[in-house]
């Protein structure tokens, strides 16, 4: 039949019947691969998920991170101190100065100095900010990914009061770029305390919004209650951290169980935790969070301390040889740099624990059983940025 | 079949069948057009808290022109491995279901395409054709999303069909007759417990008629909530996937024209379509501008309640929306014909 066929068409009609043939072996066997991702709506970003569906119910599923991987670990070796805060901004870009903190005190631990009293609440104050953007975010992003469309607009919205303020500040709407060891870059503006007084009560009204319009509708409600169960002795196993954890029934939360420098001890606000460990439980625990958040913002604006801003650190930075680790609790878990010196200028090695690598590692383990549309409401849930998983 | 006149004037049978396919050809894609526009732009972004777009033309009435210029400019693809010819024939069976949807609407008083004694049911059965031309279009892409989304497609059809046929058995009784013009004219003669001067319209007795009608027409049309065929968090595009250039642009003309079709249906069947009271004193091209003013106004409104849903609800999982209509809208649809049928035979 191919005898007569102009080339052109005969490579059609030979691609053509390899295609079949390919159909026919995956029908045949027992159910049917699908890539999900690495270029797919639901994944923002290039995380690639193998499924393999009998009928629509997934067998097994396999993460495949990596896409994205941009080699932060081995980039901070050549780099000097104040230079590595400018790249560890961007592994979780929704709330960025939330990366630089650990760093920061991890290097403070090494070289013994101390930030004063009120550049630690300062940083506790944008600690928080980040954690309110990427939250809320989250909370309208969770719509898009279950098919509402609305909600992602209002968060992109309210979004933009909390990046103002952090550009106000620090003049980056993202990358703030503005700890520094021993202290923070600069003061904070004036008539700034203020205005986020003012902006919590926006961010608080966002959060009533976002419940009455999506949390709270039966609808949502269906979609994920049930859906992707994670118990507390598997969270545990698999070494989730943060939201997802609390939302097991465990509660731990490094701001209040760690013993760290910063001011949250210094304001009174409750871990918030859930007992089902679904998807629900996830988005619930997170929007509860924000609120609780902006209480802590609140509180630290009202009782931030005078002082300086700055301890006293020698203009070329060299940090004495040894080991340490800091981890603080990041809006999508617990993030911990382990920083090894050797006396260098820069650090000898740098390595970078993220929460949504292990947060997404457990996806195996709770998409196997789902339904395809259970898949993107567990994975919405679980939340992760995929700058955080691949650094 | 009666032969529908234009205004009662008399034509030759070609001439008049020149003035329908000239009309067809505009309504149609005006429609799309109007509806694209007004809901899909203006009151989707006045609910989202954003402009919208604001800069082809006059507060951006030209943007969906511009769009539709852009698709025609993109590539035509095709997979490998596609069915090419089921592949490129697909959309036009779509759009073909959707030209059939309009063919019993009346817009006034003899205006109308082909006025049926079944009108009502021609309908609801040329709209299931769309359904074949997205199993077409899943099978032919190669994809195994566009797979996935025909199939749920066809059993979310198979599901909402039902209730949206017996929502509209119990207009069909209520008016004793299943020709559009019929139903109107019921409506215009209807009293409810001796009230209703000028005619009182379905939407009253037959509240739970409507409100299942436009249930099932939004899974019909494939809108959230019931937008699983299409989920693009999950499916990307569901059975247009593959779909580039002008074959997508067909699409996206058939869902949204689709869309125009039902809105008014439904205003029809229940709002009383072309009529208000005294609208039919007036005579000639007179009563046919009014008429379309009046029924359009109605389709609007109904469509408005569409996109309102449409914009606010997450999509239902294939299960939950299965499970919707098998225990939820036909049984209560089954109700709804038993209370029609005790009232028609006690008032």
């Amino acid at each position: 039949m191919t005898a007569t066929m102009p080339d052109w068409k005969k490579a059609a009609y030979i691609a053509a019947q390899a295609a079949d043939a390919r159909v026919n072996v995956e029908l045949e066997a027992e159910g049917m691969t699908l890539n999900i991702g690495p270029q797919h709506p639901a994944t923002h970003g290039t995380l690639r998920i193998v499924c393999r569906l009998d009928g629509e119910q997934v067998i097994w599923a396999d993460p495949m991170p990596g896409y994205m991987h941009r080699g932060y670990e081995k980039l901070c070796e050549v780099r000097n101190y104040p230079q590595v805060t400018t790249l560890i901004n961007r592994i979780d870009w929704l709330g960025s100065f939330c990366n630089e903190v650990p760093f920061i005190l991890a290097a403070e631990q090494l070289m013994g100095v101390e930030a004063p009293e009120r550049a630690q609440w300062i940083r506790t104050i944008f600690f928080e900010l980040g954690r309110q953007a990427n939250l809320i975010l989250f909370l309208g992003d969770v719509g898009t990914q279950l098919g509402a469309i609305t909600p992602v607009f209002l968060a992109f919205r309210d979004r933009e009061h909390v990046l103002n303020l952090i550009e106000s500040a620090t003049g980056g709407r993202f990358h703030p770029n503005f700890d520094r060891i021993g202290g923070l870059k600069d003061d904070l503006p004036k008539g700034w305390l203020d205005e986020t007084v003012g902006c919590m009560q926006r961010v608080e009204d966002f959060c009533d919004e976002i419940e009455d319009l999506m949390i709270g509708g039966t609808i949502f409600q269906q979609r994920t209650r049930g859906v992707g169960v994670i118990p507390a002795e598997v969270a545990l196993e698999y070494g989730l951290t943060g939201a997802n954890i609390r939302s097991s029934g465990v509660d731990w939360d490094l701001r209040r169980d760690a013993d760290s420098p910063l001011a949250w001890k210094h304001a009174d606000w409750k871990v918030i935790t859930h007992p089902d460990g679904d998807s629900f439980a996830r988005c619930w625990v997170r929007l509860q969070e924000v609120r609780e958040s902006a209480k802590i913002v609140r509180q630290l604006c009202e009782g931030l301390p005078a002082g300086p801003i700055m301890a006293k650190v020698p203009k070329i930075i060299k940090v004495p040889a040894g080991e340490s680790y800091v981890e603080t609790e990041n809006p999508l878990g617990v993030m911990g740099y382990y920083l090894v010196s050797q006396g260098g200028l820069g650090p000898f090695r740098l390595k970078i624990r993220t929460p949504s690598f292990n947060n997404i590692s457990i996806a195996s383990w709770v998409l196997k059983g789902v339904y395809v549309p259970d898949v993107i409401t567990i994975l919405a849930s679980l939340y992760f940025i995929l700058g955080d998983i691949d650094r | 079949m009666i032969e529908a006149g234009l205004f009662g004037l008399e034509f030759a049978y070609w001439t008049s069948t020149t003035i329908k396919v000239l009309a067809a050809l505009v309504v149609v894609p005006s429609g799309a057009l109007l509806f694209g526009y007004v809901f899909l732009f203006k009151v989707m972004s006045g609910m989202q808290s954003r402009i919208g777009p604001n800069e082809a033309g006059p507060f951006g009435t030209m943007q969906l022109l511009a769009d539709g210029a852009k698709f025609l400019q993109k590539e035509d693809i095709f997979p490998d491995g596609a069915d090419r010819k089921v592949f490129a024939f697909a959309p036009i069976v779509v759009l073909m279901s959707t030209f059939l949807l309009f063919i019993v609407i009346p817009p006034a008083k003899n205006l109308q395409v082909a006025d049926f004694d079944t009108g009502i049911f021609l309908a609801l059965a040329v709209s299931s054709l769309s359904t074949i031309g997205v199993m077409m279009a899943g099978w032919a892409s190669a994809n195994k999303y566009s797979l996935i989304g025909a199939l749920r497609a066809a059993g979310q059809l198979i599901a909402y069909e039902l209730p949206l046929v017996l929502a509209v058995v119990g207009v069909v009784i209520q008016a004793g007759t299943m020709s559009m013009p019929g139903i109107i004219d019921a409506q215009r003669d209807f009293e409810l417990f001796g009230v209703g001067v000028g005619g009182v319209p379905f939407v009253v007795p037959q509240f739970l008629g409507f409100v299942i009608f436009l249930i099932s027409a939004q899974a019909e049309l494939n809108q959230a909530p019931f937008d699983m065929p299409v989920a693009e968090s999950e499916l990307v595009a569901g059975f247009m996937t593959e779909y580039t250039g002008f074959r997508f642009l067909t699409f996206f003309l058939a869902e949204t024209a689709s869309m125009v079709a039902f809105a008014a249906i439904a205003a029809t069947l229940f709002l009383g379509g072309w009529y208000v009271p005294g609208v039919d004193q007036l005579h000639g091209v007179m009563l046919g501008v009014v008429g379309v003013a009046v029924l359009l106004t109605k389709t609007m409104f109904v469509g408005f309640l569409m996109f309102w849903v449409r914009f606010s609800n997450p999509r239902l999982r294939e299960d939950q929306l299965q499970r919707f209509a098998w225990i939820g809208l036909i049984p209560l649809s089954l109700l709804n014909i038993v209370l029609t049928g005790v009232f028609k035979v006690v008032l």
